[in-house]
């Protein structure tokens, strides 16, 4: 077939009804507090390693919600638990971060 | 012989300035368009923070005033000045000598039909907030699914909105959003709720417990993003498209249910009153307080007092304070202090 030099882009579009979210459930249901994250950020802004390779938890918790793989982001955590400290919602960010590479373990 | 002061509204801030007016020794004469007292508040179900019943707190209210003159399904024609106060003109032919005028007419609910992109009145599965209060109420709604899978809201429709002509926030629909999320959660504890948001203002005693509550028990997912717009699919959904702003990706839905969050503008015949009396309109369309801090109830002319939702939007609560504050600023204009 000749080339004529165009591809098709993949949308980036999320569909939330086709979103997996059973990974999001279980993360829940080991912490249930997970469900009040409100998205403020704080948890990122004071992570340690953050900087450096892209460790969000706010990110984290999102891609979840959204039916993401969030397994690349959660290797560069280095489970010092800073951002457990600064959660305004008072979620226990670190345990949040252990259930999940658990439930992917 | 008691003197009369003319109520202008009978939904709530009518109603309670007139049990404080008929305390204080006067004789109230509330004047309504419609055929039953309570304005909004009647049509509503439950209220927030305490989810307490619209329907009991207007029964009730209205047994306090069974005193006092109610004139229902009334119109004011004109108010005429007298050398001293004013002369109140009514549509059933009575006519009202008074010093002092409490203008109480409320608000009116943003026409959804006007943001087209939403498709009110277009699709079979988008309605308002009120719509959903009215089934709530125990009145059939047909665009109401027997099971939806999900449900969405859309925040501030008709609010925050300089094309709508609204730039202002009004205020009490991100916390009714968060109310009817979960009682929607309730009645369908299978269904899916997202709440369609640009911020949420939620500045009330207790509005940020709902949050967190709607968040944690029952999983409704908050999503900031305003919802550009909405289409039908082949089988009768509804396919809404927002930016996952948090993201930044762009996101769409299928849902079975819209709920549109209509806000509060000002109240039309509130501006025909103002004109009739040569009151002042503020640069957000409703009445012009004689202070937006000191003097909320006072009005740019003397002896017509402001109550409630004609002067910008306000809570229940906050309409039953400014009720309150208008009689007594009414009875110490009467008396001459
Ligand atoms: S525990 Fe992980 S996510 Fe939290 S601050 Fe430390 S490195 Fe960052
Ligand atoms: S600090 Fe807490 S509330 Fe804020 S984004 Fe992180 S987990 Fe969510
Ligand atoms: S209260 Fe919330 S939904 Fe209503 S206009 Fe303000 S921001 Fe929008």
């Amino acid at each position: 077939m000749t080339d004529f030099g165009f591809t098709l882009s993949r949308s980036s579009a999320l569909d939330l009804t086709k979103a997996d979210t059973r990974l999001y459930e279980r993360l829940c249901s080991l912490s249930p507090d997970a469900r009040t994250c409100m998205g403020c950020g704080s948890c990122s802004a004071t992570c340690t390693a953050g900087p450096y390779n892209g460790m969000s938890l706010r990110k984290v918790i999102l891609g979840l919600q959204r039916g993401q793989d969030v397994r690349p982001m959660l290797k560069g955590c280095m489970l010092c638990g800073k951002c457990t400290m600064v959660c305004p919602r008072g979620i226990n960010t670190r345990q949040l971060i252990l259930n999940l590479c658990r439930i992917y373990d | 012989m008691k003197e009369n002061v003319v109520i202008i509204g009978g939904g709530v801030a009518g109603m309670e300035a007139a049990r404080q007016l008929l305390f204080l020794g006067y004789n109230p004469i509330v004047v309504e368009q419609q055929d039953h007292l309570g304005g909004h508040v009647s049509q509503w179900n439950r209220l927030f923070p305490d989810m307490a019943s619209a329907q009991d707190l207007v029964r009730h209210m209205g047994e306090e005033i069974v005193d006092a003159n109610i004139f229902l399904e009334t119109k004011v024609n004109f108010i005429n000045r007298l050398r001293e106060g004013y002369l109140v003109m009514l549509s059933n032919g009575v006519s009202v000598a008074c010093r002092a005028i409490l203008i109480a007419s409320g608000f009116r609910l943003f026409d959804a039909t006007r943001k087209e992109e939403y498709g009110y009145g277009v699709y079979d599965h988008v309605i308002t907030n009120a719509d959903l209060e009215n089934w709530f109420n125990g009145n059939a709604d047909s665009r109401i699914p027997a099971a939806p899978k999900s449900v969405g809201f859309v925040h501030c429709v008709g609010s925050r909105d300089l094309k709508a002509g609204n730039s202002q926030c009004s205020k009490v629909c991100c916390m009714t959003a968060v109310k009817q999320a979960i009682e929607m959660k309730e009645h369908f504890p299978d269904a899916r709720i997202y709440c369609f948001y640009m911020d949420l203002r939620l500045f009330g005693k207790k509005y940020e417990d709902f949050y967190i509550n709607a968040q944690q028990e029952h999983g409704v997912q908050f999503i900031r993003g305003r919802i550009s717009e909405v289409g039908e699919t082949l089988d009768g959904r509804l396919q809404v498209k927002a930016e996952d702003t948090l993201s930044g990706k762009p996101l769409r839905a299928q849902l079975d249910l819209l709920v549109l969050m209509a806000g509060m503008v000002c109240n039309p015949d509130a501006a025909e009153l103002a004109r009739m009396a040569r009151l002042e309109v503020d640069s957000d369309g409703f009445l012009r307080s004689a202070d937006n801090i000191a003097g909320i109830v006072g009005s740019n002319r003397p002896g017509i007092f402001y109550a409630g939702a004609c002067t910008g939007t306000k809570t229940v609560p906050e309409t039953l304070a400014e009720a309150r504050s208008a009689a007594l600023d009414i009875h110490r204009f009467i008396q001459g202090k």
